[in-house]
This record gives structure tokens, sequence and C-alpha cells, in this order.
């Protein structure tokens, strides 16, 4: 219990960077891939946000003159991860757009029947 | 069957990365370098809000690839969508008045938030990558309210293009006065105020209407293709 309670964040993290692979390996639809794909960005994300966190500590925004600069959140993996959520949003919407082409050319978004995908 | 391997697979990767990531300590300060931004940031750039001074300030070089990716990713979109020929016109109905009023209504409020996100983002939580969404969604409501209004297409380009621009000339400007990239040669200012933390807010309003320009330009090629 103890265990759990330690690595409660880690845990779920990567249970989202793991369901997101579990649909990556077993769905055979675009979209559904695309999905899993972003599920998988999202507990990316959520892993950095927790490896910054320091307990009890506030924003590194020194929006009043009193907080105290020894108990802030480490702001360089705020700023990574500014940086992926743009990325993983130019990611998903290349993605969208090639499922969108590809329905428009097979007639289906399922990859086993995609013939020519295969090599 | 697939399901089951994929499975065993998922849960001895599992157990792998917990037992190496378990031993991180969870909760404490672990860079050194997060810390020399805090102790450091105000003096050295006179934003406050330090993530800001990390994204545009100590990593701005970062920042003017990420928007690369972007205007790449917006490119891209155009490029594989704008090959289609439409078979039929398509047929909406027209949205009821209650619907197209709010809308309206809606619309520079939302526009009004997203630009102050944008401007205030070296003092509060926000910026210009926010605010930028922020003016999409905005565009987004109108797409979903009021399908006849189209956005101009062409206007949206050139601000894209003029935002991307102002990055790179206050870059190169900044390594004429000061002799690095990106370098701040704007005076700091009192930090805490609006006019405060030299180019930062003159980045992070080019990145807002370039990111809400390049958005919106994706939610158009989306919408109309689909």
């Amino acid at each position: 219990m103890d265990f759990l309670f330690n690595n409660i964040y880690y845990i779920g993290s990567f249970g989202l960077i793991f369901i997101g692979l579990f649909i990556l390996m077993t769905k055979h639809n675009l979209i559904k891939m695309i999905i899993g794909l972003n599920i998988m960005d999202t507990g990316i994300n959520l892993l950095f946000i927790t490896i910054g966190y320091v307990r009890k500590a506030t924003a590194p925004i020194f929006s009043k003159p009193d907080l105290n600069p020894q108990n802030m959140v480490d702001p360089v993996v705020q700023a990574l991860i500014l940086t992926a959520i743009v990325i993983g949003l130019a990611v998903l919407a290349m993605g969208l757009s090639l499922s969108i082409r590809i329905y428009q050319f097979y007639g289906t978004l399922d990859i086993r029947k995609i013939k020519e995908q295969k090599w | 069957m697939r399901k089951i391997i994929a499975i065993i697979l998922l849960f001895i990767l599992f157990f792998a990365v917990l037992s190496s990531i378990s031993k991180i300590p969870f909760g404490i300060s672990k860079t050194k370098v997060g810390k020399y931004y805090i102790n450091n940031g105000i003096e050295q750039t006179g934003a406050v809000n330090i993530v800001t001074s990390v994204v545009l300030n100590y990593r701005g070089m970062d920042t003017l690839g990420e928007v690369t990716v972007l205007f790449i990713g917006a490119i891209g979109v155009m490029a594989i969508l704008s090959t289609i020929t439409r078979k039929t016109e398509k047929k909406f109905t027209p949205s009821s008045s209650i619907l197209s009023t709010g809308c309206k209504f809606l619309f520079p409020f939302i526009l009004l938030f997203g630009s102050y996100i944008f401007l205030n983002g070296h003092l509060s939580p926000g910026g210009g990558f926010q605010g930028g969404a922020i003016i999409a969604s905005a565009f987004l409501l109108k797409y979903l309210g009021c399908y006849e209004k189209r956005i101009n297409e062409k206007k949206f380009k050139v601000t894209e293009s003029l935002g991307g621009l102002a990055f790179i000339l206050i870059g190169i400007s900044g390594l004429i006065a000061g002799g690095y990239f990106l370098f701040n040669f704007l005076p700091k200012g009192t930090a805490g105020i609006l006019l405060s933390g030299g180019i930062i807010p003159i980045i992070y309003i080019a990145i807002g209407f370039k990111v809400g320009a390049e958005i919106s330009g994706i939610i158009d090629n989306l919408m109309e293709e689909s």
C-alpha cells in the first residue's frame, strides 16, 4: 500500500501510455489508432509533469512578491511539455487528414484491407 | 490471441519500467537548472512567469523550432487535403436565429479573452500558444454555429507569415544588437507590470497571431473537406 501511495502518479501515467500502446497493437481502424497515439501522448505529458512536481510547492510564477523561490516546481519540464503539446497537435492534424485521404482513395479505414500498404 | 500476446508483453514492459522508475523519488526537487532559472529568472529576463522566460529567453531557439513544426503541420494538412475535388455541393440547413445570434455575440469576447491570454503571457499562466488556441476556438464556434460565414484564407496566410517573420526579425536584431540570436535588447522594466520583459511580450504577440491563424487554417481545411 505504501508503494502504491508513493508511485500512484507514475503508475497512472504509465497506465495511460500502455493503454495507448495496447490500442495501437490490437486495433485495425485508423481513427482508433490515432486516438491511441493521442492517449499515449497525454500519458507522456503527465509523466513529465509528475517528474517535475514538488510536494506543497507553488507554480513558478512570482505573481505575489512574498512567494518563496525555494518552494516552486521545476519550470523546465513545463516548458518542454508546452513544446510537446503543440507537436502532438500537429501530428494529430496530419494523421486525421491523411486518414481522410485514405478513406476517399480506398473506401475503407481498416488497415487489413488496404493491400498496397503491405510490403 | 493477438490481444493476449499484447497484454502479456505490456505487463512485462510495465513491471520493467516500474522497477526502474520507482527509484526516482516523487515530490522533491531534482534538477539544478530549474533552481537556477527560478533564482535568477526575474533579474535576467524581467518576466515574472518563469516558464515564459524559459520558453522564450533561455530556450528561445527551441520555441522557433516548435513554431516551425506547427507551420509544417499546417502546410502538410493543406497540401494533403487541397487536392480533393469535391463531387457534390453540400446542402446546409441554415442555423436558427438563437444559434446564429449567440455565436455572433460570443465571437468578439472569445477573441478578447484569447488576446488577453497572450498579452499577459509573461505575467500569468498563459502565452502565445494557449491564446492562439483560444482564438482558433472562436473560429471553430463560427464554423459550427453559422457556417455560411467562411474565413478569408488569404488574409490568414498573410497573418501567419507576418507572425513568423516578426519572430525571426526580432531574433536577428538581437543578433545585431547583442551578439547572439534572440538577445533581449529592449529595456527590461519593472517586473510585474505589462510593459516589462523586453522582447518577450512582442514575441508572444507574434506567436499568438501565428498560432491562431495556423490552427484556424487547419480547422478550415478539415471542416471543408470532411
